[in-house]
Order: C-alpha cells, then structure tokens, then sequence
C-alpha cells in the first residue's frame, strides 16, 4: 500500500520565532519536521508494514528548497519526498497551500491513503487537510486515533468531545491524525545515513501546472494588517496570612462561584 | 619533559549529526525525564526496558562494528549521545547508559572473538542484555593493580572467587565485563578480562548500595564463590587485562566529560532562566553584576572543557591516544561539575535547597564524577607522570 503524508516544515518552536516586515513568520533559517507531522509518518510506516509493502511518500512546501525537517522523516522510514520550494508561494493562505500539495500529491503514483496532522504547530488554521480532500475530490476523515485498512477501506476512529465516532472511507482517502495516534519512532544513525541518498523531487509551482502570478499573496485574498504581542497574563493576588487567609481565599473562590 | 602540544583542533558536526542529536534529545524528553522523579525515589530505574527502546532507537552501540549488532558510526555520534544524555533529569540514568555503551563494552568489542561479541555484545547493543563493568574492590579502587579477585583455571574453565563493589548495574546486570588476576605474576601482570553471566552459580549480589546522589541507578556489591566461567569467555589476550582495561578505562573519561558538559551547560541555563524571573530589591536577580560575572566566569570555563572534549574526541577519531587528553577533561570536569551544582543551588536561595528544585540532585549526582572513573587525585597522579612532573 502507497502511503502520501503530508507534512511541514517549521521554524525550531524551542527558539523565539520573528516575524518579516508583511507580518508572516520568518522562515528564513533552518527549518524542522513539525512535530505533529511525525505521528503521521510513524502511522504511514506501520499501516505499509502491516499491508506487507508498498511506499511512504512526504509530500511538503516549504521555502528555499529546505529539507531538513524532510530528511527527519526519511530517517524514520519514509522513501522519498516531493517538494515544492517557489519565491511565488511567500504570502500563501491555507486554500493556497492545499492546491499546491494537492498538485504535488498528483505527481505521486498509486497513492491509496493520504496522512495529514490535524494541523500545524506554527499556523493552526487546521483546514489544509479537509481542502486538499476537496481540491482532489477525495473522502476524508478528521480527527484520526486510530486507522486501520483492510479491502480497499480505511476503517478510523475519530476522535470527539464525547468519545469516538466509527468511520470508513473507500479508498483512496485522505485522513488527518491526532498527536498520539501511534508513537513516533527516534530517526537511528543508520535511518539518517540512508536518508541521505533518498530521492527529494524539487518542483517550482509552474512544474505542478500551477499558474505563479495566483499564488502566495496574489492568491491568498488577504493581507496582514498588523500584529500585536498577546497581553501578559495579569499577576495573581497575593494573600498574606495573618490569621485570616483561609476566610479570604474562601472569598475568593466564593466570588468565582466555585463553592 | 612534557609532550608537544596537541595541535588545536575540534569536531565539526554534520547535519547528520544535528539529525541524531535532535533523535536523542527527542528521546530524553519523551520516554526519559517523565519518569526520573519515580526512578529516583524507587532507587532504582528499570534497566531492561529502557534499554530495550534505547536499542530500538539505536543509540547503544554507536560505533561497533554492524556486524557485531553495532551502527557503524564515528565517534562524533558518541560525543553527541553523551551531550545530549546530559539533559537526563538524573545523573544516574546518564551514568548506567554511559555503563552500558562505553564503559562495560569496548574491550568486547575490541578485543573479543566473534562468538563472544554475537553471544554478549550483539544483545547489549539490542538492549536486551543489562551490562556491567566490574573492576573495583573493596581493597582495589584507584590502585587497580592491588585487585584480589581470583581466576583459576580449571581445565576449559575458569574458576573465579573474590568481591566487587560499586558495580553500576550490579543489580540488574546480565552479564559482567570482569578483570581478574588469571597467574600469579602480581601487580599490573596477569590480569584477565573475563565476561561472566550474572545467572551463573555462586555469583550473588550481597548488597545494594544506598548513595548520596545517583540514586536511580544501582549500584551493588558483588560476590563471587567457586564461579565456573568457560575460558572462552576472556576478552582478548589471557593477561593483558589490565592494558585491555587502561584503554576501557579512557572511553569511560570521554562519555563521562561528554555527559558532565551537558549538564553544566544546561544547569546554567536554566539558572539564567530562574534568575530572570526572581525578582528582589525591586528588579530581576539577573541585573545584579555580581550573578551575572559568576555565571560568566563559570559558562567560560564550561565552554573550555567542551573545547577539551571536542579536541579529545576529534583525537580519537584520528586513532590517537587519548590517555593525556581524557585525563585533562576527567579532572577538570570532575571539579567543575561541583563547583556549577553549588554554585546554581546558591542562586536558587531556599528553593535551590528543596528537594523539588532540580539543583537538590543535580548537587547530590554532581559530587561523584570527581571520584568514579578514576578520581581527581589519580587523573592528577597520571597527568603528573605524562608531563614529567616527577622526580
């Protein structure tokens, strides 16, 4: 079974992020495998193991032809990647991004199930992976914890506020995965060294067919207007103990309506 | 007369090598630091399953040969596995991972025949064999040559009786990488190293060892009476055990001051962070100068035992002797590593004091690394020696 994930690559979450001049992150410096993503790989490599073959493919769109978040999931398993690296992309909104991913998923032959993260870890919007459904005119079911598939169907547990639902899908289908869907494997030192040889297709968006005047932020239909720190969180109130804290911290949660 | 100076020089990493530290670093965060606080009051960690995912993961092993059950890797990869073991929460898992892939198994690998590497290495590099290094006496600790432990040979095997202690793993060991007198030639001669299942009859563990810091780890007081150990079980040369164990001994220093500048150099980060944020006298405690210079005098000198790892390491890469440069980076390590954990406690005020601050442990762990594998006073007695400090 041929497996497509699509995943991101972002800037290091550990280090203080930077915004460019239209308000957009900088993406300028070394990018990583997001997070989020690996539980999509790791899913993808067991459910081609478990159907006794086939390829796990990375499909991403990242700037400056950067792979190294791209070389993380080859070291975990993955056989090859698509990229998609164009200066046109700068400004991209999500709908944006899905179209490209969905032409670069095009390229790939034979995918039966196409891996995605509910959502990223540096943008949230959380809609990329239902619109490339659309876009490809695919099945698709959110909230993954736990995929199976067995004659041609994809069998997911989707997770809910209450509980799970039971879903299936024919395939080919696209399904997004929570974090926790199945537990990420470390990259070994053999898995990076046979990373390094694995085939990365670089594509330009004119390659996918893409017209570049209508992407990035020709064709995101929005623009960044300003962006402003988060308030800092309001300090705590200090109850000093002189005899009465208790009384006052009763008062306290009283007036939270707590009690 | 003191030797040439080593001409400076120091590991580059390669993406390949950010991608591996970022795996172990993945790796400590995830299935490692959750658990440390329960290790630590348990006294114990749980060898055999952490070991098990280590080996998965293929960090134990790094530069054994694939053939042996090893990754192929350069020593860089080693040098990166030790930084990054340094941001474990608790010196002693460090320690008994640092036991099983530098400390108990190089002479193996080195020196032991293939059926002895398939039978005992292959599994520890797997992690599904706990190793141990058992060298220490109770009247053979710094002076190696002074060991009791007594191997006789009895036709193919050797029949082995003596005591070992402070034998990191002892407990949940497999199997020990055990040095013995095997002839009666006395001093730094006639020394063995044997591999001993810990299963066999008449090898018991007689205590364990309650310690000041390290206290997830176990450490144990071995016995050994009338043990029978086929004598295809010795590593390399019958009687080079003692020089088979000298070169041990410096992959022992290497991962030791490869762990230590990953703590040091996390633990004054994270007082950096904590001094940020302590605010007295109306302004964060990090404006006072006084904090700021200790901290930079300290992280300088960090920054230089990383330089003497680095070179060290690159030393070994090139298939150098690191005896003289080991043994540099043992020393100051060792006193440097007491003077960052007393230092970042101090700045922590009563916090630092309590047990649920991280500077309590890392105090307590940081006082061992100026005793175990080779104390300050013998790293100062062997660097004495290589200078010409003697008369």
């Amino acid at each position: 079974m041929n497996v497509v994930v699509c995943v991101k690559q972002i800037p290091d979450p550990a280090d203080p992020g930077a915004l460019e001049e239209d308000h957009t992150l900088k993406r300028d410096g070394k990018l990583i495998l997001d997070e989020s993503d690996s539980y999509g790989v790791e899913m993808a490599l067991q459910l081609a193991d478990a159907a006794g073959g086939g390829d796990v493919t990375l499909v991403s769109m990242a700037p400056n032809n950067e792979t190294s978040g791209l070389r993380t999931a080859l070291a975990m398993g993955a056989a090859k990647a698509v990229l998609v690296s164009d200066d046109a992309l700068s400004g991209a909104g999500a709908l944006d991004t899905a179209k490209v991913l969905a032409a670069a998923i095009k390229r790939v032959e034979g995918a039966d199930l196409i891996l995605a993260a509910t959502e990223s870890s540096d943008g949230y919007t959380g809609t990329v992976p239902e619109q490339i459904a659309a876009v490809l005119d695919l099945p698709s079911v959110t909230f993954a914890k736990h995929v199976e598939v067995a004659d041609g169907t994809v069998k997911v547990q989707r997770q809910t506020e209450s509980g799970f639902d039971e879903c299936e899908a024919p395939l080919p289908a696209l399904v997004s995965v929570t974090a926790g869907v199945v537990e990420p494997r470390y990259p070994s030192f053999k898995g990076i060294m046979a990373a390094k040889s694995k085939p990365v297709d670089q594509v330009t968006v004119a390659d996918l067919g893409l017209d570049p005047s209508a992407v990035g932020w020709a064709g995101a239909g929005q623009e960044i207007v300003d962006v402003s720190p988060a308030p800092e969180r309001q300090a705590g109130e200090v109850i000093e103990d002189e005899g009465d804290a208790h009384q006052k911290i009763v008062e306290f949660l009283d007036g939270l309506k707590v009690l | 007369m003191a030797p040439a100076a080593v001409p400076f020089r120091s590991v580059r990493f390669s993406a390949e090598h950010e991608q591996f530290r970022a795996s172990v670093r993945a790796f400590v965060a995830r299935e490692i630091n959750p658990c440390v606080d329960e290790w630590e009051a348990a006294g114990v960690f749980p060898a055999h399953d952490l070991f098990a995912r280590l080996g998965a993961a293929g960090f134990l092993g790094l530069e054994y040969d694939p053939g042996d059950g090893g990754q192929g890797a350069d020593h860089g990869y080693t040098l990166v596995l030790g930084e990054e073991l340094g941001g474990i929460d608790a010196n002693g898992v460090a320690m008994a991972i640092s036991v099983q892939t530098d400390m108990a198994t190089p002479s193996l690998a080195r020196f032991g025949t293939p059926a002895l590497k398939a039978r005992y290495l292959a599994p520890a590099c797997r992690g599904e064999a706990v190793a141990a290094i058992a060298v220490t006496e109770p009247d053979a600790g710094s002076d190696v040559a002074g060991l009791r432990t007594r191997a006789v040979r009895d036709g193919d095997e050797w029949v082995l009786n003596g005591t070992k202690l402070y034998i990191t793993n002892g407990t949940q060991a497999d199997w020990l990488c055990l040095l013995a007198r095997t002839s009666e030639e006395g001093g730094h001669r006639g020394m063995s190293q044997i591999v001993v299942p810990t299963d066999r009859p008449g090898v018991t563990v007689s205590r364990k060892l309650d310690k000041l810091g390290n206290r997830c780890s176990d450490t144990a007081e071995l016995a050994f009476v009338d043990v029978r150990v086929p004598v295809a079980n010795t590593i390399g040369e019958i009687g080079r055990g003692f020089q088979q164990q000298m070169a041990q001994f410096q992959n022992e220093r290497m991962i030791a001051c490869y762990i230590a500048w990953g703590q040091m150099h996390r633990a004054l980060d994270r007082t950096a962070e904590h001094l940020k944020h302590r605010r007295a006298f109306g302004e964060p405690l990090i404006a006072n100068q006084h904090l700021q210079y200790e901290l930079a005098s300290l992280a300088a000198e960090v920054e230089a035992l990383r330089q003497v790892n680095h070179g060290c390491a690159d030393s070994y890469l090139a298939g150098e002797d690191t005896t003289r440069l080991a043994t540099v980076a043992k020393l100051l390590a060792g006193r440097l590593n007491r003077r960052v954990a007393d230092t970042c406690l101090q700045f922590h005020g009563g916090l630092g004091y309590m047990e649920e601050t991280w500077t309590a442990r890392y105090l307590r762990d940081a006082r061992l690394l100026g005793i175990g594998g080779g104390a300050d006073e013998v790293m100062l007695r062997t660097l004495a020696r290589l200078d010409g400090f003697t008369p």
